[in-house]
């Protein structure tokens, strides 16, 4: 008896309290719909109040890059708003700079849609598009890197700069989520998108995207990304890359080579055993039709007994170091993990290269 | 029945037995939300209301539902429902009709349905059996006390911007160091009075 009254109250209780958060929300939080103006009203559409900003967005097929699936933490999903968007939240903060605060730069994913709002979305993300793409081949690379070569079915082309990345559509139970992934196949390529997946124990996307086999479909939207090649075809390039940061350097040096046969560019790429190793072959018979193109690969584990390596040991940026001369007009492109990306920055501040003249991407 | 007076309740929970500094509830709010004044003023703000009207709600479901019942085996599961739900009410509500508060208090308003302050309240409140009046009071004056703490600690905190902190104390080592000072500062208050 005891028990049933106890579950009865329960029950009774939390169907009440269930009722007349209902009945609250239904009488406190309406917002009738409100009108969304898009730089200056080049795109203007009306929503229903009440969501978030990144949602109404992506519903209206205008696909701003986020990685973390409007959870505020990633930080990729900025816009400006003008108007209708409340003061910044702490959620916000850890994301924004002075700077961004001032000009109205706030996280899609986190302000709320309450009023007509004015926002402004940087034209090169207006352009972003969603694909559906038929995975083309799957090639196995290393033990957890796979290269996978997509075919764009609808759009057909996509316009992409080296160094850009898409955005991956994978299910999940909760819904799709986005991962980001740099796209490896050069940009004059239009009619298909490659990329390099690392297979992250636990992780939804790669998981997804390493149990995917020929002819399956796959959605993204892209491209997206600050990564701008310099056209000054004196400067010389140089890329770092370490673990699966080879997807946007393969980009870029095809690129690059495609439009400037002559150009200067150092390739540095980091792995841990020979195990690791990948593209080196593609890249030698490139460098053998490109000389100026030179290729560094280094080992940071040990050789074991088995394994042979006439190339560099140690860690990538003290290679950096040894074959980059000084006050060489430069431009470089790092893609690894953040220890990586921090000492191979000091390294390359010393050798004369500034802030503007590197981008890079951790992870 | 409890026969302490109201007054006593009110200083009592203010100096004595402050919920924070003597019963060490809702620390991780204290710390993580005691950077600025004014977010702490906010923050106390909700905690006082909150406290307030959960502890008095939480009074009538404990006395007029589960005491009959005999289910008081199931109030840690009802108080903590209750709490979240209002919370959520409160949130609609202010959001509503104040966006200027909504906004000063921005995520802790619902960060208070699991400051264990509110809920600590609340068990008290069925510990020391008070009656209906005393419950609303005491809720009211310990959310003012735990207002009260985090004011100090803010306030020392933006004093602490500008002080030479040892670097290997920086951050939380020092927040410890001087929440601690401060607990202790207010263990002299104890002798005053006798809060059951």
């Amino acid at each position: 008896m005891l028990y049933i009254t106890a579950i009865a109250v329960i029950g009774g209780l939390f169907v009440l309290l269930a009722a007349l958060l209902l009945a609250a929300e239904r009488y406190l939080v309406r917002y009738g719909v409100c009108t969304v103006r898009i730089n200056a009203g080049s795109t203007v559409f009306k929503v229903q109040g009440g969501g978030a900003l990144l949602a109404a967005l992506i519903n209206n097929k205008i696909f701003i890059p986020s990685a973390c699936g409007g959870k505020g933490s990633c930080g990729y999903c900025k816009v400006t708003v003008t108007v209708g968007g409340g003061p910044v939240l702490p959620t916000e903060t850890a994301f924004l700079s002075r700077a961004d605060v001032r000009s109205g730069v706030r996280l899609a994913c986190q302000v709320k849609i309450k009023q007509d709002m004015e926002i402004g979305i940087p034209e090169a993300l207006l352009n972003a598009k969603q694909y559906r793409s038929r995975v083309a081949s799957v090639v196995t690379l290393t033990r957890d890197i796979k290269q996978l070569d997509f075919d764009l079915l609808d759009p057909t082309e996509i316009e992409q700069r080296p160094g850009q990345y898409v955005q991956i559509q994978a299910p999940s139970p909760e819904g799709p989520v986005f991962r980001a992934y740099s796209i490896s196949s050069p940009s004059y390529e239009k009619n298909r998108i490659q990329l390099n997946v690392r297979l992250v124990p636990g992780g939804v996307a790669s998981t997804y995207l390493h149990g995917l086999k020929e002819g399956d479909e796959v959605l993204f939207t892209g491209p997206y990304g600050e990564f701008r090649l310099s056209e000054d075809a004196q400067r010389e390039i140089v890329c770092v890359g370490g673990g699966c940061g080879m997807a946007p350097m393969r980009n870029i040096i095809y690129s690059l080579y495609h439009q400037w046969p002559e150009r200067s560019c150092w390739l540095f790429f980091g792995c841990r055993t020979t195990k690791d190793i990948f593209y080196l072959d593609d890249y030698r018979m490139l460098a053998k039709r490109h000389p100026s193109f030179k290729i560094v690969y280094a080992l940071s584990d040990p050789l074991a007994a088995d394994e042979t390596w006439d190339g560099e040991t140690g860690f990538i940026h003290l290679a950096v170091d040894k074959f980059l001369a000084p006050g060489v007009k430069r431009q470089a492109f790092l893609c690894g993990p953040p220890p990586m990306i921090e000492a191979v920055m000091d390294v390359l501040k010393n050798k004369g290269l500034t802030d503007t003249d590197i981008f890079y991407d951790k992870f | 029945m409890n026969p302490t007076p109201l007054w006593v309740i009110f200083v009592g929970s203010l100096f004595t037995n402050n919920i924070l500094l003597a019963s060490l509830l809702g620390m991780c709010s204290f710390l993580v939300c005691s950077s600025k004044v004014d977010t702490a003023l906010g923050l106390s703000a909700a905690v006082v209301f909150v406290m307030t009207c959960t502890t008095a709600l939480n009074y009538l479901i404990y006395y007029f539902v589960l005491i009959p019942l005999q289910l008081e085996f199931l109030s840690f599961v009802v108080f903590i429902s209750v709490i979240a739900a209002f919370v959520q009410f409160v949130e609609m509500f202010v959001e509503r009709f104040s966006p200027k508060l909504y906004y000063a208090l921005g995520i802790f308003l619902p960060l208070i349905t699991v400051n264990c302050a509110i809920l600590g309240a609340v068990l008290f409140m069925v510990i020391r059996k008070y009656n209906f009046v005393q419950s609303a009071t005491f809720g009211f004056s310990a959310g003012l006390g735990w207002g009260l703490a985090i004011l100090l600690m803010a306030g020392l905190r933006e004093k602490m911007g500008y002080s030479n902190v040892p670097v290997p104390l920086r951050g939380v080592g020092i927040l410890m160091l001087v929440t601690g000072v401060i607990a202790m500062t207010f263990m002299g208050f104890a002798g005053m009075l006798n809060v059951q």
